[in-house]
């Protein structure tokens, strides 16, 4: 009997270790294939034209500026919303609302992340783009705001479900012992909980700004697409055009191996080389954090 | 005879057509292939049936699709194959032999037509719709005639207000197809460069491109500051068209079936069948059913205008 356990053993572990490093064999796959189709394009147009301010491909003009802009601000004016709301909301699902209410709330928020982005966009486009132009007074409502807005919609889910599910798992003696101090409930949330959630609430926000700077249809519709530098503060009030989007609309009539189809694949190379970033620097700071606490505590 | 204006497609679209052309004679081999062994003892009435090759423009390429498609439901003995490629593909292709019709969204330049002659064909042209692009603003902007000057220059981003063009102190909000719509290359070709091959000019970045027909009325129905294009036959009647004139010394044209078909109405192309030689046979039939109402109507349900 033993040996025929270990033998089921050995299959059962491999398999694990294969799906294991078939994650990583995807991501370097993928890699390769986004440089073997991008990487021409920097051969193919003069580097100073890459980084020009004109995005017009149908007469050769290849400016990514625009694009990485357009990409930046709607994702950074998504964070800036997505993030309060998010641990605001976290923290009173998982601190302080009622058990009943916090049964509702959960399956809720995570309802709203299973909203399909084009219904969100559509609604963005019919009514949330006109509200904004007359309540702003912007000359048109397809603006990087209305985009920052839908995607902190859609990014609030992942942030919320996440940072909720790391604050739950502080251990309960953390809050007793601090109330026991004589901290009032708003220094033991603040002071205590968050921060010994701090990488669980990091994980959350990266996974956020994740799911909005991947997000195309959303921005797609209701952005406007105008490939403006946005250089100036009202940038955000005007259209803007993010490289997800130009990928999207672009992809799917431009010819095999052309110029254009390797500078859409470097606009991708562009896309991964930010979300790795993105990446890196959270699992950085969440490593220097544990380095500390394990410090702390030996 | 010859339309005020004449397109001619730019190299992208032609490769990027023609690679799309060479994607789906691919697939086609495929099915034939698969449909070979399938059926190798199928009903064959090969005989009977004749093939009629019709290629050209990429603007045309689903009117004729839809024609091939309604008329092939009706004549199972005749079978219409359908490519793009651009106007100028399917021209050389009649020049060659390798198409019975060619479909162009321009008549035929006089090099193409001395080739053809060379060849020993006498290209014979036949209208088989028009099309038209209207300008469209918000039914609240008092803006009702715009000469194609203002209009290039609204679109290149030297007029940014619609005071400068006799409306309310407003923003212009400029919206556009996307770079892959054949309307889009039209426009740009026609309108912003006013048909002269050696202008540089491009849409003022602040420029909106909507992935799609909807996207632009959407915008153009709520937002006073909007102005658009599209074909005439995508036009509701809750958006306004504009007048359009020629110069400031024209007439400004509404886009009607009428002003289109008699050609007063400055953008709008005409758009053309080429056989060769006077049609006989099942392409004279097919012709005369394009020409008929029954196709006619598909050419209005296309967003074109029919011709008859």
């Amino acid at each position: 009997m033993k040996p025929k356990r270990n033998w089921l053993e050995l299959i059962v572990e491999s398999l694990i270790r294969a799906t294991g490093y078939s994650a990583i064999l995807f991501v370097a796959l993928i890699l390769i294939f986004l440089l073997r189709e991008g990487l021409p394009a920097l051969a193919e147009v003069k580097l100073g034209d890459l980084f020009s301010a004109r995005w017009y491909p149908i007469e050769e003009h290849f400016g990514l500026l625009p694009l990485i802009g357009g990409s930046l601000i709607v994702t950074l004016g998504a964070a800036l919303i997505a993030v309060p709301f998010g641990l605001a909301t976290a923290i009173f699902i998982a601190e302080i609302a009622p058990r009943w209410a916090r049964e509702v709330l959960k399956p809720l928020v995570e309802i709203l992340g299973g909203l399909p982005s084009v219904v969100l966009g559509f609604l963005g486009m019919v009514a949330l783009a006109p509200f904004l132009r007359t309540t702003l007074n912007t000359p048109t409502g397809l603006t990087a705001f209305t985009g920052s807005l839908l995607l902190a919609g859609m990014a609030l889910p992942t942030l919320v479900s996440v940072a909720e599910d790391a604050l739950d798992a502080v251990p309960k003696g953390y809050r007793d012992a601090a109330l026991a101090l004589g901290a009032t409930k708003w220094q033991t949330i603040w002071r205590v909980t968050v921060p010994a959630a701090r990488s669980g609430v990091l994980t959350a926000i990266m996974l956020g700004i994740g799911r909005a700077i991947g997000e195309t249809m959303t921005v797609m519709m209701v952005t406007g697409n105008a490939a403006r530098l946005p250089v100036t503060l009202n940038s955000f009030f005007l259209p803007v055009r993010t490289m997800t989007a130009t990928i999207a609309a672009e992809m799917g009539e431009v010819a095999n191996g052309s110029v254009h189809y390797h500078v859409l694949f470097t606009i991708g190379i562009v896309l991964f080389l930010i979300s790795f970033i993105v990446n890196l620097a959270a699992s950085a700071v969440v490593f220097q954090q544990r380095k500390r606490a394990e410090r702390l505590l030996s | 005879m010859f339309p005020p204006y004449t397109t001619v497609h730019p190299a992208s679209a032609e490769t990027h057509l023609y690679d799309r052309l060479r994607r789906f004679i691919g697939l086609l081999a495929v099915l034939f292939f698969l449909a070979a062994c399938a059926a190798p003892s199928g009903p064959a009435t090969p005989e009977q049936i004749t093939t009629v090759e019709n290629k050209g423009s990429d603007t045309m390429v689903n009117l004729a699709l839809a024609w091939a498609e309604a008329y092939g439901a009706e004549h199972p003995d005749v079978r219409l194959s359908v490519t793009g490629g651009g106007s100028g593909t399917g021209l050389a292709a009649l020049i060659n032999n390798t198409a019975d019709i060619a479909n162009a969204s321009r008549a035929i330049k006089a090099e193409e037509r001395a080739s053809a002659e060379a060849n020993g064909i006498d290209p014979t042209e036949f209208i088989v719709a028009r099309d038209a692009i209207a300008i469209i603003v918000n039914p609240h902007n008092p803006v009702n005639q715009l000469t194609l000057p203002q209009l290039a220059a609204i679109y290149s981003g030297q007029i940014t207000n619609w005071r400068e063009v006799g409306g309310e102190n407003r923003p212009i909000v400029l919206l556009s197809r996307e770079t892959n719509s054949g309307t889009h290359v039209y426009f740009l070709e026609n309108v912003l460069r006013l048909g002269k091959t050696d202008d540089k000019t491009l849409f003022s970045p602040d420029t909106l491109l909507m992935p799609s027909s909807e996207g632009i009325s959407a915008e153009v129905r709520q937002n006073p500051n909007a102005i658009g294009y599209d074909g005439l036959g995508y036009v509701t009647a809750d958006m306004k068209t504009i007048a359009v004139a020629k110069d400031a010394n024209s007439r400004y044209v509404l886009p009607t079936i009428a002003t289109v078909n008699d050609q007063t109405y400055p953008i709008a192309r005409d758009l053309y069948l080429y056989t060769r030689g006077e049609p006989t046979g099942a392409i004279r039939d097919y012709l005369d059913w394009v020409l008929g109402p029954e196709a006619q109507k598909i050419v209005a349900r296309l967003g074109f205008v029919p011709v008859r």
